[in-house]
């Protein structure tokens, strides 16, 4: 993984937070590939980011469950002046309606990815970081 | 309502070079002055953005001892719902004159950030800003899309909400723009887009101001210097934090904010002569006149192209040229107020809309987090 593909998602070596005791499962996760939503216990209800508590039916014992990774892009910007110095523009940060039910914050990548549109089927891929986690980021489906 | 605004005006506004305390004591003692009444009337305040403790150091600067304050911190709405609180206190009997105060130096600091500030044990530290959205700037981008292919509407349609705030700046002096000459659409769009669909030209100006207002009970506001302005409505809704959680990201609270505000007023949008609708970036206004039903769903942005919104418009919009044009201090929600204010007493001199009786204020604060509404009308 290149520094230059990092900055590509607007995402540069060491600026990802550490993970906490919640969001550490989901962040192990992505050391192998797999995007975590939180699932409900109680209702079954997915959702993202991470909380201590349900927000459809506050009931606070939470698990997880592995997305699929498809979706749809729900809103789009391309973003031409980064907020860091770090950050190589243009690239697009996206929300994605993931077929599980939840929507991300995320980036699209790869062929195409600056002409990405709302409605625009996306897949799941991944930028690794340099401490072993990744970020899960999107490419066009091919149509 | 038993409450009235009595005092309003503003602190030295545009590059001042001045310190916040500074223009918070100038738009404090105007708007006193304004009102006829004196630092030693004030027992209640309301204020945000001097330190953490913000209405301590306000009240320990000018001299007060208030029995009531607010420094609610959810964006540049707060200020609008401080009038609802405000007139709360001043109906129970907690406070007898309230000061509403803002004031920021951000230009003069140069202490705007286009990231935002990055709070790392918050979630969206960790699963948003890896991504490098400009904040609060790449939400209203992304809803600025939603709204473009829901509707299908261009950015033209946006652009023409900059044009119209130009337009009411060029005729009020205090404008930041004032002199600047006419703004067009081709500028506009020609303008360097800093997140899509949103160029440099449909973003809020960075600037040095504030102001402030004075409220008391609309009995004793008929003894003051200035025509009393009603308090006749307001209400306010919270919601999200993250730019990812709204699962409709044009479906905002200023519709439940406004409705409770219309609600308690007994009044409809139909009744708004003048509104001061808070301009971030060009698409704010208009999710929140279509929130607020002052236009339909997808049609604020033809109205904006028609120039309704602009003088001689039949829906006068953002008077002093707004956040766009005008003054953007951070925090613009108590710059709607005074604006208001202006309006109902028949002060705005070129700008003045003949006539008008009933006036809406509307903040948004955060990533279209935090909405508050207020409505004002004329003592009859
Ligand atoms: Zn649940």
């Amino acid at each position: 993984m290149s520094h230059d593909a990092l900055k590509q998602v607007g995402a540069v070596e060491g600026y990802v937070p550490p993970e906490d005791a919640l969001t550490a499962p989901w962040w192990a996760a992505t050391r192998e590939h797999r995007l975590l939503l939180q699932a409900c216990e109680t209702c079954g209800s997915r959702q993202h980011h991470p909380r201590h508590v349900c927000t459809s039916c506050g009931a606070t014992s939470l698990g997880w469950t592995s997305s699929a990774g498809a979706g749809v892009l729900d809103a789009v910007t391309v973003v031409h002046r980064p907020p860091r110095p770090d950050l190589q523009a243009p690239y697009v940060v996206a929300r994605v309606r993931l077929d599980d039910g939840p929507v991300l914050l995320s980036s699209v990548v790869g062929t195409g990815a600056l002409g990405a549109a709302i409605g625009d089927r996306v897949a799941l891929t991944w930028r690794d970081l340099s401490d072993g986690r990744a970020l899960p980021v999107f490419e066009l489906e091919e149509d | 309502m038993t409450v009235a605004i009595v005092g309003a005006a503003e602190c030295d506004l545009g590059v001042t070079g001045a310190g916040v305390l500074e223009l918070q004591v100038q738009a404090v003692t105007r708007a006193l002055a304004d009102a006829g009444l004196s630092l030693a009337d004030v027992d209640g305040l309301a204020t945000n953005n001097v330190g953490r403790f913000s209405t301590n150091e306000v009240a320990d600067q000018l001299g007060l001892r208030p029995a009531w304050v607010d420094s609610t911190f959810v964006g540049g709405s707060a200020f609008e719902a401080y009038v609802g609180r405000a007139v709360q206190a001043i109906e129970a009997g907690q406070a007898q004159v309230v000061v509403i105060s803002y004031a920021s130096n951000q230009r003069s600091a140069r202490s705007r950030s286009l990231g935002g500030v990055l709070e790392e044990h918050l979630p969206m530290a960790q699963f948003e800003t890896p991504y490098g959205p400009l904040y609060p700037l790449s939400f209203y981008a992304m809803a600025a899309s939603a709204y473009l292919h829901r509707y299908g509407l261009g950015r033209e349609h946006l652009a023409a909400v900059a044009v119209s705030a130009r337009e009411w700046a060029l005729r009020n002096p205090a404008a930041y723009r004032y002199g600047a000459g006419p703004l067009t659409v081709d500028e506009v769009l020609a303008a360097p887009v800093i997140s899509s669909p949103l160029g440099s030209a449909d973003c809020c100006l960075v600037t040095d101001g504030g102001g402030a207002i004075v409220l008391t009970s609309a009995e004793r506001a008929r003894d003051l210097r200035s025509a009393p302005v009603r308090v006749l409505g307001y209400g306010e809704a919270t919601g999200h934090a993250t730019m990812a959680t709204p699962d409709d990201i044009l479906d905002t609270g200023a519709a439940a904010s406004g409705a409770a505000a219309f609600a308690r007023a007994g009044l409809g949008p139909d009744d708004v002569d003048v509104a001061q609708v808070y301009d971030s970036f060009t698409i704010t206004p208009l999710l929140s006149l279509e929130a607020l039903g002052l236009a339909e769903p997808g049609q604020a942005g033809v109205l904006a192209a028609e120039g309704a919104f602009a003088p001689g418009g039949d829906r006068p919009l953002n008077t002093s040229g707004g956040g766009l044009s005008y003054c953007h201090p951070g925090q613009y929600g108590v710059l709607l107020l005074v604006e208001a204010v202006r309006q109902l007493r028949g002060e705005c001199g070129d700008r003045q809309v003949a006539g008008a009786e009933v006036a809406v204020a509307h903040g948004t604060g955060g990533i279209l987090s935090h909405h508050a509404t207020v409505l004002l009308g004329v003592d009859r």
